[in-house]
């Protein structure tokens, strides 16, 4: 897998290239992230760093959680979140993990937690075109239609779609582009939208 | 949102004359053909300027050969040589949209008296 930092999506901005062209960008708040904990294949069965991020009040925390973060020593972090990387031998328990981990120009995934939409029909969950609004059309202008054959097969296909809960889960965006990076700010901004609302939790990490 | 703020502001042009809608404006384009960049110029009245941060736009509206056009520009884009002030018009409100239903001399806009 690859190595990466957590953030949190300030908001959506645009600014300008040297053409004159618009770029339309997420601001993202990112690191630095301390490495929380290592854990390796002898002893964890995989190999994999676990990274902090957002400092939070002693009292927040329980005790327990409180003594695994002590031994980064550290500080105290409200998420933290494991990377599956192949090896743990260029990283030690404690080092940060900053922005600098980027360059401008860098291709880099994206996961977050979407915006909940609540249960939704058909249309706009899955984009189904609906019936007719008239020609005799009545209570089914946004159904979904047949859902099914007869009695052979006499069921419901697997992963039909059907209406039910929208949003709310983990969605990742694959090469999204790196605009800029802000060592001193802490600051990553990436080209085009990011899953989640401001203020949600992302991580940024390497294609590789 | 403070840096947000302060990444905006690094790509807002402060060097454009103020202007106001009413005003007749020259808008001097770059424009990149291949590898030759050349300027063309833009004049008409402001239709509206709509404020912003790095979003804010201005739209400028000419009449070439008895059809209207219409364009809008980004304010902050690059492409924008620059601005020339023409005149300033006497206008009373900020969104000209009437002057689009108007033709020839009642499309005018009356210039602002050097006293006013």
């Amino acid at each position: 897998m690859s190595i990466g930092i957590l953030g949190r999506k300030l908001g959506m901005t645009r600014i300008y290239n040297s053409d004159g062209t618009a770029v339309p960008c997420t601001v993202l708040a990112a690191g630095p992230c301390p490495i929380t904990q290592i854990k390796n294949q002898e002893k964890d069965g995989y190999a994999a760093l676990q990274i902090g991020f957002d400092t939070v009040e002693e009292r927040k925390l329980s005790k327990a959680e409180r003594g695994h973060l002590a031994k980064a020593d550290k500080g105290l972090y409200r998420h933290l979140r494991e990377l599956r990387v192949d090896d743990v031998s260029d990283y030690e328990l404690g080092q940060d993990l900053t922005v600098e981990l980027f360059f401008p120009g860098e291709k880099v995934k994206v996961t977050g937690t979407s915006k909940g939409k609540g249960f939704q029909g058909v249309m706009k969950r899955w984009n189904f075109a609906g019936a007719p609004d008239s020609h005799g059309h009545e209570k089914v202008h946004r159904s979904g239609g047949s859902i099914g054959y007869r009695t052979r097969p006499g069921k419901i296909f697997k992963n039909k779609k059907m209406a039910g809960h929208m949003g709310n889960r983990t969605v990742t965006m694959m090469h999204l582009e790196v605009v800029d990076v802000r060592p001193e700010d802490n600051v990553i901004v990436i080209r085009g939208a990011v899953p989640g609302p401001r203020n949600g939790i992302v991580m940024v990490r390497k294609l590789k | 949102m403070d840096i947000i703020r302060k990444i905006e502001r690094e790509h807002m042009r402060v060097d454009l004359p103020k202007f106001r809608p009413g005003d007749t404006v020259k808008v001097h384009l770059r424009i990149i053909e291949g590898e030759k960049e050349r300027i063309q110029v833009f004049q008409g009245a402001v239709l509206r300027i709509k404020r912003g941060t790095t979003t804010s736009t201005f739209t400028v509206r000419k009449t070439s050969d008895g059809v209207g056009v219409e364009r809008i520009f980004p304010f902050h884009t690059p492409a924008i040589e620059r601005v020339e002030v023409v005149s300033e018009g006497k206008v009373r409100r900020s969104r000209l949209y009437y002057l689009r239903g108007l033709k020839g001399k009642a499309a005018k806009i009356k210039t602002k008296n050097q006293w006013d």
